[in-house]
Protein backbone atom coordinates (compact mmCIF):
# COMPACT_ATOMS: atom_id res chain seq x y z
CA UNK A 1 0.00 0.00 0.00
CA UNK A 2 1.58 2.98 -1.25
CA UNK A 3 2.20 6.17 1.70
CA UNK A 4 -0.62 8.63 -0.09
CA UNK A 5 -3.12 5.22 0.44
CA UNK A 6 -2.12 4.70 3.86
CA UNK A 7 -2.72 8.32 4.77
CA UNK A 8 -6.16 8.00 3.15
CA UNK A 9 -7.03 5.06 5.08
CA UNK A 10 -5.51 6.85 8.30
CA UNK A 11 -8.02 10.04 7.34
CA UNK A 12 -10.95 7.67 6.27
CA UNK A 13 -10.53 5.21 9.51
CA UNK A 14 -13.95 5.52 11.56
CA UNK A 15 -11.32 5.47 14.39
CA UNK A 16 -10.71 9.00 13.51
CA UNK A 17 -13.75 10.53 14.01
CA UNK A 18 -15.04 9.68 17.15
CA UNK A 19 -13.51 9.70 20.68
CA UNK A 20 -10.90 11.45 22.57
CA UNK A 21 -8.29 11.98 19.60
CA UNK A 22 -10.71 12.01 16.95
CA UNK A 23 -10.26 14.75 14.15
CA UNK A 24 -13.32 16.39 15.07
CA UNK A 25 -11.93 16.67 18.73
CA UNK A 26 -8.66 17.85 17.73
CA UNK A 27 -9.60 20.40 14.95
CA UNK A 28 -12.03 21.47 17.80
CA UNK A 29 -8.83 22.29 20.19
CA UNK A 30 -6.85 23.73 17.39
CA UNK A 31 -9.86 26.66 16.89
CA UNK A 32 -10.22 26.58 19.90
CA UNK A 33 -6.78 27.76 20.98
CA UNK A 34 -6.88 29.84 18.20
CA UNK A 35 -10.10 32.11 18.82
CA UNK A 36 -8.50 32.30 22.71
CA UNK A 37 -5.64 33.91 21.24
CA UNK A 38 -6.79 35.41 18.95
CA UNK A 39 -9.38 37.00 21.34
CA UNK A 40 -6.66 38.37 24.14
CA UNK A 41 -4.30 39.84 21.58
CA UNK A 42 -7.04 41.90 20.09
CA UNK A 43 -8.12 43.08 23.56
CA UNK A 44 -4.06 44.16 24.19
CA UNK A 45 -3.28 45.34 20.62
CA UNK A 46 -6.69 47.40 19.20
CA UNK A 47 -6.64 49.89 21.78
CA UNK A 48 -3.24 50.34 21.63
CA UNK A 49 -3.05 50.90 18.46
CA UNK A 50 -5.90 52.97 18.10
CA UNK A 51 -4.64 55.08 20.73
CA UNK A 52 -1.39 55.48 19.22
CA UNK A 53 -2.84 55.84 15.24
CA UNK A 54 -5.27 58.66 16.24
CA UNK A 55 -2.47 60.92 18.98
CA UNK A 56 1.37 59.82 16.81
CA UNK A 57 2.13 59.42 20.51
CA UNK A 58 4.59 56.42 21.38
CA UNK A 59 4.56 55.87 17.56
CA UNK A 60 8.47 55.02 17.29
CA UNK A 61 8.23 52.88 20.59
CA UNK A 62 5.65 50.57 19.17
CA UNK A 63 6.71 49.74 15.55
CA UNK A 64 10.68 49.23 17.22
CA UNK A 65 8.03 46.20 20.06
CA UNK A 66 6.40 45.05 16.63
CA UNK A 67 9.28 44.15 15.11
CA UNK A 68 11.59 43.00 17.22
CA UNK A 69 8.39 40.59 18.29
CA UNK A 70 8.71 39.19 14.61
CA UNK A 71 12.33 38.10 14.98
CA UNK A 72 11.85 35.76 18.23
CA UNK A 73 11.43 32.04 17.34
CA UNK A 74 8.23 30.97 17.89
CA UNK A 75 9.71 27.66 19.20
CA UNK A 76 11.77 28.81 22.09
CA UNK A 77 9.34 31.47 23.50
CA UNK A 78 6.98 28.70 23.41
CA UNK A 79 9.42 26.38 25.59
CA UNK A 80 10.51 29.22 27.64
CA UNK A 81 7.07 30.07 28.80
CA UNK A 82 6.02 25.71 29.11
CA UNK A 83 9.46 25.37 31.59
CA UNK A 84 9.39 29.07 33.59
CA UNK A 85 4.81 28.32 34.00
CA UNK A 86 4.24 24.81 34.02
CA UNK A 87 2.07 22.57 31.89
CA UNK A 88 -1.02 23.76 31.67
CA UNK A 89 -3.52 25.42 28.91
CA UNK A 90 -2.24 29.18 29.40
CA UNK A 91 1.35 29.33 29.19
CA UNK A 92 0.98 28.17 25.32
CA UNK A 93 -1.45 30.45 25.07
CA UNK A 94 0.66 33.18 26.53
CA UNK A 95 3.26 32.80 23.84
CA UNK A 96 1.08 32.66 21.31
CA UNK A 97 -0.74 36.08 22.60
CA UNK A 98 2.92 37.36 22.14
CA UNK A 99 3.34 36.62 18.77
CA UNK A 100 -0.29 37.67 17.65
CA UNK A 101 -0.14 40.94 18.80
CA UNK A 102 2.20 42.70 16.27
CA UNK A 103 0.48 42.00 13.29
CA UNK A 104 -2.73 43.46 14.95
CA UNK A 105 -1.06 46.16 16.56
CA UNK A 106 0.87 47.11 13.19
CA UNK A 107 -2.63 46.57 11.20
CA UNK A 108 -4.66 48.54 13.69
CA UNK A 109 -1.94 51.43 13.98
CA UNK A 110 -1.04 51.96 10.32
CA UNK A 111 -4.76 51.42 9.18
CA UNK A 112 -5.69 54.41 11.87
CA UNK A 113 -2.33 56.77 10.80
CA UNK A 114 -3.43 55.99 6.87
CA UNK A 115 -6.36 57.95 7.30
CA UNK A 116 -6.67 61.06 5.05
CA UNK A 117 -5.50 63.69 7.28
CA UNK A 118 -7.90 66.04 5.32
CA UNK A 119 -11.00 63.81 6.15
CA UNK A 120 -10.24 63.67 9.89
CA UNK A 121 -9.59 67.32 10.05
CA UNK A 122 -13.56 67.65 8.32
CA UNK A 123 -14.36 66.05 11.19
CA UNK A 124 -12.89 67.94 13.70
CA UNK A 125 -14.03 71.64 11.54
CA UNK A 126 -17.72 69.29 12.25
CA UNK A 127 -17.59 69.90 15.63
CA UNK A 128 -16.94 65.56 16.12
CA UNK A 129 -15.21 65.04 19.77
CA UNK A 130 -11.75 62.93 19.47
CA UNK A 131 -13.88 59.87 20.83
CA UNK A 132 -16.01 60.40 17.88
CA UNK A 133 -13.73 60.97 15.32
CA UNK A 134 -11.59 57.67 16.50
CA UNK A 135 -15.38 55.67 16.73
CA UNK A 136 -17.37 57.25 13.99
CA UNK A 137 -14.49 58.26 11.05
CA UNK A 138 -11.04 56.67 11.73
CA UNK A 139 -12.03 53.11 12.91
CA UNK A 140 -14.51 52.46 9.80
CA UNK A 141 -11.84 54.00 7.58
CA UNK A 142 -9.62 51.73 8.77
CA UNK A 143 -11.18 48.74 8.88
CA UNK A 144 -9.84 46.80 6.11
CA UNK A 145 -6.51 47.49 7.19
CA UNK A 146 -7.60 46.16 10.49
CA UNK A 147 -9.33 43.62 9.46
CA UNK A 148 -5.80 42.82 7.06
CA UNK A 149 -3.81 42.33 10.27
CA UNK A 150 -6.29 40.01 12.31
CA UNK A 151 -6.14 37.69 9.12
CA UNK A 152 -2.57 37.75 9.11
CA UNK A 153 -2.63 37.20 12.86
CA UNK A 154 -5.41 34.39 12.60
CA UNK A 155 -3.20 32.53 9.94
CA UNK A 156 -0.28 33.09 11.79
CA UNK A 157 -1.90 31.25 14.69
CA UNK A 158 -3.26 28.53 12.99
CA UNK A 159 0.39 27.93 12.21
CA UNK A 160 2.03 28.32 15.11
CA UNK A 161 -0.66 26.12 17.34
CA UNK A 162 0.47 23.23 15.88
CA UNK A 163 3.76 23.70 16.90
CA UNK A 164 2.08 23.85 20.55
CA UNK A 165 1.27 20.13 20.52
CA UNK A 166 5.20 20.21 21.16
CA UNK A 167 4.58 20.85 25.04
CA UNK A 168 1.51 19.79 26.40
CA UNK A 169 -1.36 20.74 24.38
CA UNK A 170 -3.80 19.17 21.54
CA UNK A 171 -4.37 20.18 18.51
CA UNK A 172 -4.16 18.99 14.97
CA UNK A 173 -0.18 19.53 15.82
CA UNK A 174 -0.84 16.60 18.18
CA UNK A 175 -0.92 13.79 14.98
CA UNK A 176 2.45 15.18 13.59
CA UNK A 177 4.51 14.08 17.00
CA UNK A 178 2.95 11.53 18.01
CA UNK A 179 3.37 10.02 14.36
CA UNK A 180 7.02 11.56 14.73
CA UNK A 181 7.35 9.50 18.39
CA UNK A 182 6.36 6.37 16.41
CA UNK A 183 7.71 7.15 13.42
CA UNK A 184 3.88 6.84 12.31
CA UNK A 185 3.98 8.70 8.38
CA UNK A 186 0.59 8.29 7.83
CA UNK A 187 -0.06 9.80 10.80
CA UNK A 188 1.67 12.83 10.42
CA UNK A 189 1.08 12.98 7.00
CA UNK A 190 -2.78 13.05 7.88
CA UNK A 191 -1.87 15.81 10.52
CA UNK A 192 -0.35 17.84 7.96
CA UNK A 193 -2.61 17.74 5.76
CA UNK A 194 -5.38 18.73 8.40
CA UNK A 195 -3.50 21.67 9.31
CA UNK A 196 -2.32 22.89 6.03
CA UNK A 197 -6.42 22.73 4.58
CA UNK A 198 -7.52 24.09 8.11
CA UNK A 199 -5.35 27.36 7.27
CA UNK A 200 -6.47 27.56 3.56
CA UNK A 201 -10.29 27.38 4.66
CA UNK A 202 -9.51 30.07 7.02
CA UNK A 203 -8.30 31.78 5.11
CA UNK A 204 -10.66 31.94 2.39
CA UNK A 205 -13.61 31.96 4.99
CA UNK A 206 -11.38 35.53 6.22
CA UNK A 207 -10.99 36.90 3.02
CA UNK A 208 -15.06 36.51 2.29
CA UNK A 209 -16.09 38.04 5.65
CA UNK A 210 -13.49 40.71 4.61
CA UNK A 211 -15.39 41.96 1.53
CA UNK A 212 -18.67 41.44 3.39
CA UNK A 213 -17.51 43.25 6.05
CA UNK A 214 -15.53 46.12 4.46
CA UNK A 215 -17.08 49.74 4.96
CA UNK A 216 -17.76 49.77 0.71
CA UNK A 217 -20.72 47.65 1.13
CA UNK A 218 -21.44 49.87 4.54
CA UNK A 219 -20.62 53.65 2.44
CA UNK A 220 -22.83 52.50 -0.38
CA UNK A 221 -26.01 51.45 1.77
CA UNK A 222 -25.73 54.54 4.01
CA UNK A 223 -24.17 57.45 2.28
CA UNK A 224 -25.46 58.63 -1.09
CA UNK A 225 -22.62 59.21 -3.05
CA UNK A 226 -22.12 62.91 -4.44
CA UNK A 227 -24.32 64.51 -6.80
CA UNK A 228 -21.29 65.44 -9.06
CA UNK A 229 -19.61 62.15 -8.88
CA UNK A 230 -22.71 60.37 -9.56
CA UNK A 231 -23.12 61.94 -13.12
CA UNK A 232 -19.61 61.08 -13.84
CA UNK A 233 -20.39 57.15 -13.03
CA UNK A 234 -21.35 54.99 -15.70
CA UNK B 1 26.95 32.39 30.47
CA UNK B 2 29.11 29.61 31.30
CA UNK B 3 27.18 26.82 29.52
CA UNK B 4 26.91 29.14 26.27
CA UNK B 5 31.04 29.35 27.07
CA UNK B 6 31.94 26.05 27.50
CA UNK B 7 29.52 24.85 24.46
CA UNK B 8 30.79 27.93 22.24
CA UNK B 9 31.80 25.71 19.64
CA UNK B 10 28.79 23.42 19.46
CA UNK B 11 26.38 26.89 19.16
CA UNK B 12 28.67 28.26 16.52
CA UNK B 13 28.05 25.23 14.52
CA UNK B 14 24.30 24.78 15.02
CA UNK B 15 24.87 28.76 14.20
CA UNK B 16 26.00 27.94 10.91
CA UNK B 17 23.76 25.46 9.77
CA UNK B 18 21.09 27.23 10.91
CA UNK B 19 22.50 30.31 8.79
CA UNK B 20 22.88 27.84 5.86
CA UNK B 21 18.69 27.03 5.96
CA UNK B 22 17.91 30.77 5.96
CA UNK B 23 20.22 32.17 3.44
CA UNK B 24 19.89 29.82 0.48
CA UNK B 25 15.88 29.81 0.50
CA UNK B 26 16.48 34.00 0.45
CA UNK B 27 18.62 33.71 -2.62
CA UNK B 28 16.51 31.21 -4.67
CA UNK B 29 13.75 33.00 -3.76
CA UNK B 30 14.99 36.40 -5.65
CA UNK B 31 16.59 34.19 -8.23
CA UNK B 32 13.46 32.65 -9.20
CA UNK B 33 10.67 35.15 -8.63
CA UNK B 34 12.44 38.47 -10.35
CA UNK B 35 12.05 36.78 -13.50
CA UNK B 36 8.80 35.36 -13.00
CA UNK B 37 7.34 38.85 -11.94
CA UNK B 38 8.43 40.38 -15.15
CA UNK B 39 7.14 37.37 -17.03
CA UNK B 40 4.09 38.02 -15.60
CA UNK B 41 3.59 41.13 -15.08
CA UNK B 42 2.08 42.33 -18.10
CA UNK B 43 -0.16 39.29 -18.49
CA UNK B 44 -3.03 40.07 -15.80
CA UNK B 45 -4.46 36.43 -15.73
CA UNK B 46 -1.28 34.65 -15.42
CA UNK B 47 -0.50 37.26 -12.85
CA UNK B 48 -3.41 36.64 -10.64
CA UNK B 49 -3.35 33.18 -10.70
CA UNK B 50 -0.04 33.28 -10.08
CA UNK B 51 -0.44 35.43 -6.80
CA UNK B 52 -3.25 33.28 -6.09
CA UNK B 53 -1.32 30.44 -6.14
CA UNK B 54 1.62 32.23 -4.01
CA UNK B 55 -0.82 33.26 -1.14
CA UNK B 56 -2.29 29.86 -0.94
CA UNK B 57 1.13 28.24 -0.39
CA UNK B 58 1.84 31.00 1.75
CA UNK B 59 -1.06 29.55 4.29
CA UNK B 60 0.32 26.22 4.78
CA UNK B 61 2.01 26.35 7.83
CA UNK B 62 5.79 25.01 7.67
CA UNK B 63 5.62 22.20 9.95
CA UNK B 64 2.90 21.12 7.66
CA UNK B 65 4.83 22.05 4.69
CA UNK B 66 8.46 20.00 5.99
CA UNK B 67 6.21 16.85 6.53
CA UNK B 68 4.23 16.84 3.38
CA UNK B 69 7.21 17.95 1.12
CA UNK B 70 9.46 14.71 1.59
CA UNK B 71 6.41 12.91 0.39
CA UNK B 72 6.26 14.86 -2.76
CA UNK B 73 10.11 15.65 -3.84
CA UNK B 74 10.62 12.07 -2.40
CA UNK B 75 13.24 12.93 -0.36
CA UNK B 76 13.91 11.26 3.23
CA UNK B 77 12.40 13.34 5.87
CA UNK B 78 15.79 14.69 7.47
CA UNK B 79 17.13 16.25 4.23
CA UNK B 80 17.92 19.94 4.75
CA UNK B 81 16.81 19.86 0.88
CA UNK B 82 13.04 19.98 2.43
CA UNK B 83 13.60 22.90 4.92
CA UNK B 84 15.20 24.80 1.79
CA UNK B 85 12.63 23.88 -0.52
CA UNK B 86 9.56 24.74 1.65
CA UNK B 87 11.67 28.45 3.16
CA UNK B 88 12.06 29.02 -0.78
CA UNK B 89 8.17 28.22 -1.40
CA UNK B 90 7.37 31.31 0.94
CA UNK B 91 10.02 33.41 -0.19
CA UNK B 92 9.29 33.30 -3.43
CA UNK B 93 5.22 33.79 -2.48
CA UNK B 94 6.18 37.19 -0.33
CA UNK B 95 8.88 38.44 -2.85
CA UNK B 96 6.29 37.60 -6.26
CA UNK B 97 4.22 40.25 -4.40
CA UNK B 98 7.03 42.36 -3.73
CA UNK B 99 8.58 42.43 -7.35
CA UNK B 100 5.20 43.06 -8.68
CA UNK B 101 4.28 45.91 -6.28
CA UNK B 102 7.80 47.54 -6.93
CA UNK B 103 8.09 47.22 -9.98
CA UNK B 104 4.44 48.88 -10.72
CA UNK B 105 5.56 51.85 -8.36
CA UNK B 106 8.68 52.54 -10.97
CA UNK B 107 6.56 55.84 -12.55
CA UNK B 108 5.73 55.15 -16.14
CA UNK B 109 7.57 58.19 -17.35
CA UNK B 110 10.70 57.46 -16.28
CA UNK B 111 11.08 54.09 -18.35
CA UNK B 112 9.35 55.69 -21.33
CA UNK B 113 12.44 58.57 -20.82
CA UNK B 114 14.84 55.30 -20.79
CA UNK B 115 12.95 54.31 -23.78
CA UNK B 116 13.61 57.67 -25.48
CA UNK B 117 17.28 57.14 -24.24
CA UNK B 118 17.85 54.50 -26.35
CA UNK B 119 17.99 51.59 -24.01
CA UNK B 120 16.64 48.01 -25.02
CA UNK B 121 14.24 46.47 -23.08
CA UNK B 122 16.98 44.20 -21.09
CA UNK B 123 19.22 47.07 -20.10
CA UNK B 124 16.40 49.22 -19.22
CA UNK B 125 15.23 46.80 -16.89
CA UNK B 126 18.79 46.27 -15.19
CA UNK B 127 19.58 49.82 -14.76
CA UNK B 128 16.15 51.30 -14.76
CA UNK B 129 13.24 49.18 -13.29
CA UNK B 130 15.61 47.14 -10.92
CA UNK B 131 17.50 49.53 -9.49
CA UNK B 132 13.84 51.75 -8.86
CA UNK B 133 12.35 48.65 -7.51
CA UNK B 134 15.30 48.33 -4.52
CA UNK B 135 13.30 49.54 -1.36
CA UNK B 136 10.44 47.71 -2.05
CA UNK B 137 12.67 44.45 -2.71
CA UNK B 138 14.74 44.95 0.12
CA UNK B 139 11.57 45.49 2.37
CA UNK B 140 10.34 42.18 1.16
CA UNK B 141 14.26 40.83 1.78
CA UNK B 142 13.78 41.81 5.11
CA UNK B 143 10.79 40.62 6.31
CA UNK B 144 11.79 36.74 4.50
CA UNK B 145 15.13 36.85 6.17
CA UNK B 146 13.37 37.42 9.49
CA UNK B 147 10.62 35.16 9.22
CA UNK B 148 13.02 32.07 7.38
CA UNK B 149 15.74 32.93 10.91
CA UNK B 150 12.52 32.11 12.96
CA UNK B 151 11.25 29.20 10.85
CA UNK B 152 14.34 27.21 10.30
CA UNK B 153 14.20 26.42 14.49
CA UNK B 154 10.53 24.78 13.72
CA UNK B 155 12.69 22.29 11.07
CA UNK B 156 14.33 21.39 14.67
CA UNK B 157 11.58 19.56 15.69
CA UNK B 158 11.53 17.27 13.20
CA UNK B 159 15.23 16.41 14.07
CA UNK B 160 17.10 18.71 11.87
CA UNK B 161 20.00 20.26 13.21
CA UNK B 162 20.15 23.67 13.91
CA UNK B 163 19.73 26.61 16.71
CA UNK B 164 16.35 25.33 17.55
CA UNK B 165 18.07 21.82 18.90
CA UNK B 166 18.52 24.13 21.52
CA UNK B 167 14.69 24.57 22.06
CA UNK B 168 14.02 20.91 21.88
CA UNK B 169 17.13 19.97 24.28
CA UNK B 170 16.71 22.47 26.74
CA UNK B 171 12.49 21.38 27.40
CA UNK B 172 13.55 17.76 27.39
CA UNK B 173 16.31 18.78 29.64
CA UNK B 174 14.26 21.06 31.72
CA UNK B 175 17.28 23.74 31.08
CA UNK B 176 16.32 26.75 30.80
CA UNK B 177 19.88 28.21 29.93
CA UNK B 178 19.92 26.75 27.36
CA UNK B 179 17.10 27.71 25.72
CA UNK B 180 17.62 31.26 26.37
CA UNK B 181 21.13 31.02 25.06
CA UNK B 182 19.09 29.78 21.84
CA UNK B 183 16.73 32.73 21.99
CA UNK B 184 19.32 35.10 22.46
CA UNK B 185 21.57 33.26 19.14
CA UNK B 186 18.76 33.39 17.03
CA UNK B 187 17.72 37.15 18.09
CA UNK B 188 21.45 38.47 17.07
CA UNK B 189 21.19 36.14 13.46
CA UNK B 190 18.14 37.94 12.63
CA UNK B 191 19.24 41.25 13.51
CA UNK B 192 22.95 40.54 11.93
CA UNK B 193 21.15 39.42 8.86
CA UNK B 194 18.53 42.40 8.82
CA UNK B 195 21.71 45.24 9.14
CA UNK B 196 23.52 43.64 6.43
CA UNK B 197 20.23 43.73 4.10
CA UNK B 198 19.66 47.66 5.47
CA UNK B 199 23.64 48.44 4.74
CA UNK B 200 22.71 45.96 1.26
CA UNK B 201 20.43 48.45 0.01
CA UNK B 202 21.51 51.70 1.05
CA UNK B 203 24.89 50.60 -1.04
CA UNK B 204 22.84 49.78 -4.27
CA UNK B 205 20.35 52.67 -3.90
CA UNK B 206 22.72 55.84 -3.36
CA UNK B 207 20.08 58.20 -4.77
CA UNK B 208 17.68 57.43 -2.21
CA UNK B 209 19.96 59.39 0.40
CA UNK B 210 18.88 62.39 -1.20
CA UNK B 211 15.30 61.52 -1.64
CA UNK B 212 14.06 61.85 1.97
CA UNK B 213 11.52 64.96 2.15
CA UNK B 214 10.97 64.85 -2.01
CA UNK B 215 7.94 64.29 -3.27
CA UNK B 216 6.00 60.87 -1.68
CA UNK B 217 5.70 58.53 -3.85
CA UNK B 218 2.55 56.05 -4.92
CA UNK B 219 2.62 54.15 -1.33
CA UNK B 220 3.15 50.39 -2.02
CA UNK B 221 1.02 47.81 -0.32
CA UNK B 222 3.02 46.07 2.25
CA UNK B 223 3.40 42.73 1.73
CA UNK B 224 1.84 40.19 4.79
CA UNK B 225 4.78 39.37 6.70
CA UNK B 226 3.45 37.45 9.47
CA UNK B 227 6.21 35.65 11.20
CA UNK B 228 5.21 31.76 11.16
CA UNK B 229 5.61 29.09 13.42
Amino acid sequence: MSLFEQTWAWLTDPLQWSGYSSIPTRLGEHIFYTLLTVAIASAIALPIGAYVGHTGRGRVVVVAIAGALRAVPTLGLLVLFVLLSGIGLMPPIWALVILTVPPILAGTYSGIAAVDPVVVDAARAQGMREFQILFGVELPNAAPVIFGGIRAAVLQVIATATVVAYTSLGGLGRYIFDGLALSDYPQMLGGSVLVAALAVVADLVLGVLLRRLGPHSVSKRELPAPEVLKEGMP
Amino acid sequence: MEWAAANAGRILSLAGQHLVLAIVPLLLGLVISLPLAQLVRRHPAWRTALLTLSSVLYTVPSLALFIILPVVLGTRILDPVNVIVALTVYAVALLMRSALDSLDSVDGELSLAARALGHTAVSRYFQVDLPLSLPVLIAGLRAISVSNISLVSVAALVGMPNLGILFTEGLQRDFVTEIVVGLVAILVLALIMDLLLVVLGRVLSPWARFASGAAPRKPVTPARRAVRG
